[in-house]
């Protein structure tokens, strides 16, 4: 899969989580998902749930652990598709 | 303090309406929403028909965003959120959209047992060892305070926001302690309610016991009997209704439409004591309950020109009819107008309190009182006690004054509360 496939898989997933006054737009390479974001923190397993169908990966309590950004989560499943 | 408090806002999610207009005017024309139901039929039930609101998917729509609809799986919470939020909209109120909640408004929203089928989820998740396939939002939906803490939020509430449960009285119950609630200053303007999800295992425990009737799965309109001499027990339901209590005060400053006032009512239990059982009524209770909600009202007897029953259709209706006759002392052709609405929605558990309540007050809206259906066969335990004339099988244009409205649950204990047409002074 191309980086830019997966970003837009990756957005695909996020949007639903946006808070009312955070735009699809808004979303960057380096967004925080909380702290740029404003994603509540409660749906972060939600994210990782999503992203596990998406891609058909696993990820474990350390990689949810490291997943703070858009970058973070771009690499976690680069590694994890390289390990399949 | 002891102020007066009036209903001004109404919300419904019924097997035979969702939405006012549409329940008002199934129960004019005693529309029923009970019909068969394939899965039940499919799991070997012995009762294969049940009440069951029809809610369509763009509705759904109109009360979740996507992110709130993603894994919702808890009927109970849909019907709940449908008739709260229409309830509180109907009163004229809006969402929150301030910075601080609203301080003098709380919600009071019963139920019985709250997104069973999300817990099946869950359980069959955990126990194949995949606990972390949850997500956020499987304790919020399965979590008995989960619709109360649901609408508390869509709402901004900041009183008490709570949620009671008390089997078959869960609705009623609501009620009156959210009237006790601001009739004793403690808040301006409550939502109550109930709720009960849909569903074979809410009701399979019910088919178990062998309570349902079996000889109507190919007849559902006609299975629910309250006061027939056929009634062979209640048929299940589910869905939600919502009221919205207001200090009169409140009502009158910001121009609310009211459609009656609260007077007061009262709760107790039998104990389980005398003829009371976990499943069965203590009638001393039942008619001390009664009496009390009556003088708690602060009317007669007398007064008394309408009553909404409990009325499940088992053989204790006529019990409950000489309940009734015992507690008000009045009998034959003096006996007020009474009307159950199990006919047409089915017993809906924890909600049928809140139904039945939101259809009792529709009645002064109205100016009518509305038909029993299914009890052309008046039970003779009950013609023994009251005219046949005081059991409508047509829709009455009687504008009612004061009703009385009961409902009886599992744990023998009592509910009543009494309504009266509010009238501008």
């Amino acid at each position: 899969m191309q980086e830019e496939e997966k970003y837009q898989k990756l957005k695909d997933i996020i949007k639903i989580y946006l808070p009312e006054d955070v735009a699809i737009t808004d979303v960057e390479k380096d967004s925080h998902f909380m702290n740029n974001l404003n994603i509540n923190s409660a749906n972060l397993v939600d994210i990782v749930l999503d992203v596990e169908d998406a891609f058909d990966i696993r990820l474990e309590n350390d990689d949810m652990d490291q997943m703070q950004t858009v970058n973070d989560a771009m690499a976690i499943i680069d590694a994890k598709l390289k390990e399949k | 303090m002891n102020r007066r408090v009036v209903i001004t806002g109404l919300g419904v999610c019924a097997p035979n309406g969702v939405g006012l207009a549409d329940f008002t005017q199934s129960l004019l024309d005693g529309k029923s929403g009970i019909r068969h139901q394939p899965n039940l039929e499919k799991l070997g039930f012995g009762c294969q028909v049940a009440g069951e609101p029809l809610v369509k998917d763009n509705l759904i729509d109109d009360y979740f965003t996507p992110l709130e609809r993603r894994g919702l799986n808890a009927t109970g919470i849909v019907y709940g959120v449908i008739a709260g939020v229409d309830a509180w909209k109907d009163a004229g109120l809006e969402k929150n959209t301030s910075n601080e909640p609203f301080w003098d408004r709380g919600i009071i929203f019963g139920t019985g047992i709250l997104g069973v089928d999300k817990f099946r989820e869950a359980i069959h998740l955990i126990d194949e060892g995949n606990v972390r396939r949850l997500g956020s939002t499987s304790v919020i939906q399965t979590m008995a305070s989960g619709i109360s803490a649901y609408l508390g939020g869509l709402l901004g509430c900041g009183n008490q926001v709570t949620t009671n449960s008390a089997a078959c009285t869960t609705g009623t119950e609501g009620i009156i302690m959210a009237y006790e609630r601001i009739s004793q200053g403690k808040a301006e303007i409550m939502l109550t309610g109930s709720c009960s999800d849909s569903g074979p295992y809410v009701w399979g425990g019910f088919d178990a016991m062998r309570i349902l009737p079996r000889g109507y799965n190919d007849n559902p309109t006609k299975a629910s009997r309250p006061m027939s001499a056929t009634a062979s027990g209640f048929i299940p339901g589910s869905g939600a209704g919502a009221l919205v209590l207001e200090s009169l005060d409140s009502a009158l400053n910001r121009g609310a439409y009211i459609y009656a006032e609260v007077l007061g009512g009262e709760i107790n239990s039998g104990g389980q004591m005398g003829e009371g059982s976990m499943t069965a009524p203590n009638s001393i209770a039942v008619q001390r309950c009664i009496r009390n909600a009556v003088s708690n009202a602060g009317v007669h007897l007398s007064d008394i020109d309408v009553i909404n029953g409990h009325l499940t259709a088992t053989a204790k209706d006529g019990l409950e009819i000489e309940n009734w006759s015992k507690s008000l002392e009045r009998a034959g052709v003096d006996f007020p107008y009474i009307n159950s609405f199990k006919s047409t929605v089915g017993h809906c558990l924890a909600a049928a309190g809140s139904i039945e309540s939101v259809a009792t007050i529709l009645q002064f809206k109205e100016k009518v009182v509305f038909k029993n259906v299914n009890c052309e066969d008046v039970h003779p335990e009950i013609t023994n006690l009251i005219s046949e004339t005081r059991v409508p099988r047509e829709t009455l244009n009687h504008a009612p004054k004061v009703i009385a409205k009961a409902s009886f649950g599992f744990g023998d204990v009592n509910a009543c509360v009494v309504f009266k047409a509010f009238v501008e002074e």
